[in-house]
């Protein structure tokens, strides 16, 4: 993970930068203003790729640290660190996106329901993975225990949705989404998917690099002072 | 196999002990579920129909702010002295000491639960003895300790140890959370077992798959 990557790395942000100008052209522009929600539905093309990411960066932070714990390299932590980061800079925006687009639509910031209690909760836990590798009192042991916990904490999500779920049914909501997608619409949100999803992986790639090298030098500061 | 077992209830047995001798454990956490359950009470008000409807998770909110004070002590006390090192080096599987440390965990949080309920069950006017309550209470209390044992040995190695593992256990242990307060209350409303089955399902399920899970984890948060 140095220069030798360089070509990749600009292909990647190039492809990055095309399709983020692609999908703003298309979100603010080219799509038609949602006939019941108005223009405040346009957040929708934000929040879904965002949400889906938010999933992805959290699933690859669980292989990861099951690859970690297998295999013990820094390389594999600096990826399942810099992804638990991103998701949770990613849930966070989720979690901010959602409520001001609910506001004026559904007429409440929050709900208890299966989708938004599991984000949350998914939230917090990965913010846990963050705490515990920073606290803890050497960073190998960062490392081991927040891997312990990107499994743990990932086990734990569907066991939450589908119990979120069923506690709710108790107390139906009247909130639906009503209506499909045009093809207008859809076409905008593949295209957004497509951006925030190379977004993600731009992301990852410049954090782990990061912190691969943070490593390194701690790996050869710690050997210089033994000497 | 039986060797294990033998080596579980040495580990238990061992902490059953100490906290016999010193009862430090017990105390402090039975005190605390109390005025947990008291203070909510008051915070909550006295009429009826309120009450009833939030006793269920008053009762548990005692339990898992009291379960989480047991759970914090169960790897703070084997930090110091390096007793943890000890145990380590007696020739026994890893999972072994997970297993020994998680019946003695479960054995404190039972205990108090077996104090706190019944004065629970009084102070809302509700029959002393429920058996479903029962089974609620121990399967619950099974998931905590199989989650919080494991939390427990991760968060004493880190520096903000009591704060980390609340923020660790709680968002996990929701799920249990959830369905033995939903359990609880239709058993205090005098129903039966078929109509809570899937809340002790759920919270079944939930205890099979973090014991797995732990027993397979541990090996990797107690290693030097």
């Amino acid at each position: 993970m140095n220069g030798n990557h360089t070509l990749r790395n600009g292909l990647l942000q190039g492809l990055g930068f095309a399709l983020m100008i692609a999908a703003l052209y298309m979100v603010f522009i080219y799509v038609p203003t949602e006939k019941h929600t108005g223009i405040v539905q346009r957040i929708f093309y934000f929040h879904v790729p965002i949400a889906w990411v938010s999933f992805l960066a959290f699933f690859v932070t669980f292989i990861f640290s099951i690859l970690y714990l297998w295999q013990r390299k820094i390389k594999i932590d600096a990826i399942a660190d810099a992804s638990a980061e991103v998701g949770v800079i990613f849930t966070t925006l989720v979690l901010i996106t959602g409520p001001i687009w609910a506001k004026p639509v559904w007429g409440i910031w929050w709900t208890w329901d299966a989708r938004l209690t599991t984000s949350l909760l998914l939230w917090i836990i990965y913010i846990a993975y963050l705490l515990v590798r920073r606290l803890a009192n050497e960073p190998e042991r960062g490392a081991r225990y927040s891997a312990v916990i990107g499994i743990v904490g990932f086990i734990d999500v569907p066991i939450v949705f589908f119990t979120v779920n069923l506690w709710r049914t108790q107390h139906p909501t009247t909130i639906v989404f009503e209506g499909g997608l045009t093809t207008p619409m859809l076409a905008t949100l593949m295209v957004c998917i497509a951006a925030f999803t190379v977004l993600y992986i731009l992301l990852l790639v410049q954090s782990a690099n990061l912190k691969f090298m943070e490593a390194g030098i701690r790996q050869l500061k710690s050997i210089m002072q033994i000497e | 196999m039986n060797r294990a077992f033998a080596k579980i209830i040495a580990i238990f047995w061992k902490d059953m002990l100490t906290e016999l001798r010193t009862r430090e454990i017990i105390v402090s956490v039975l005190v605390f579920a109390l005025l947990v359950l008291v203070i909510f009470s008051f915070a909550f008000g006295a009429e009826a129909e309120v009450t009833e409807s939030i006793a269920p998770g008053i009762l548990w909110v005692a339990l898992t702010f009291g379960g989480i004070i047991g759970l914090n002590r169960t790897f703070a006390l084997e930090k110091e002295n390096s007793r943890l090192e000890g145990l380590m080096l007696c020739p026994v599987d890893h999972a072994v000491i997970y297993w020994g440390k998680l019946a003695g965990s479960f054995t404190f949080m039972l205990a108090v639960a077996i104090v706190v309920t019944p004065i629970f069950l009084t102070l809302f006017n509700l029959p002393v003895f429920i058996p479903e309550l029962v089974l609620i209470i121990v399967l619950a209390l099974t998931g905590f300790a199989a989650v919080g044992t494991l939390f427990s040995a991760l968060a004493v190695n880190t520096r903000a140890r009591d704060i980390m593992l609340p923020i660790l256990f709680l968002p996990v242990v929701i799920p249990v959370i959830i369905a033995a307060v939903k359990a609880t209350g239709l058993a205090l409303a005098g129903n039966h077992w078929g109509d809570m089955l899937i809340w002790l399902q759920i919270i079944i399920v939930f205890d099979i798959i973090y014991l797995v899970a732990a027993t397979l984890v541990f090996e990797f948060v107690i290693e030097e």
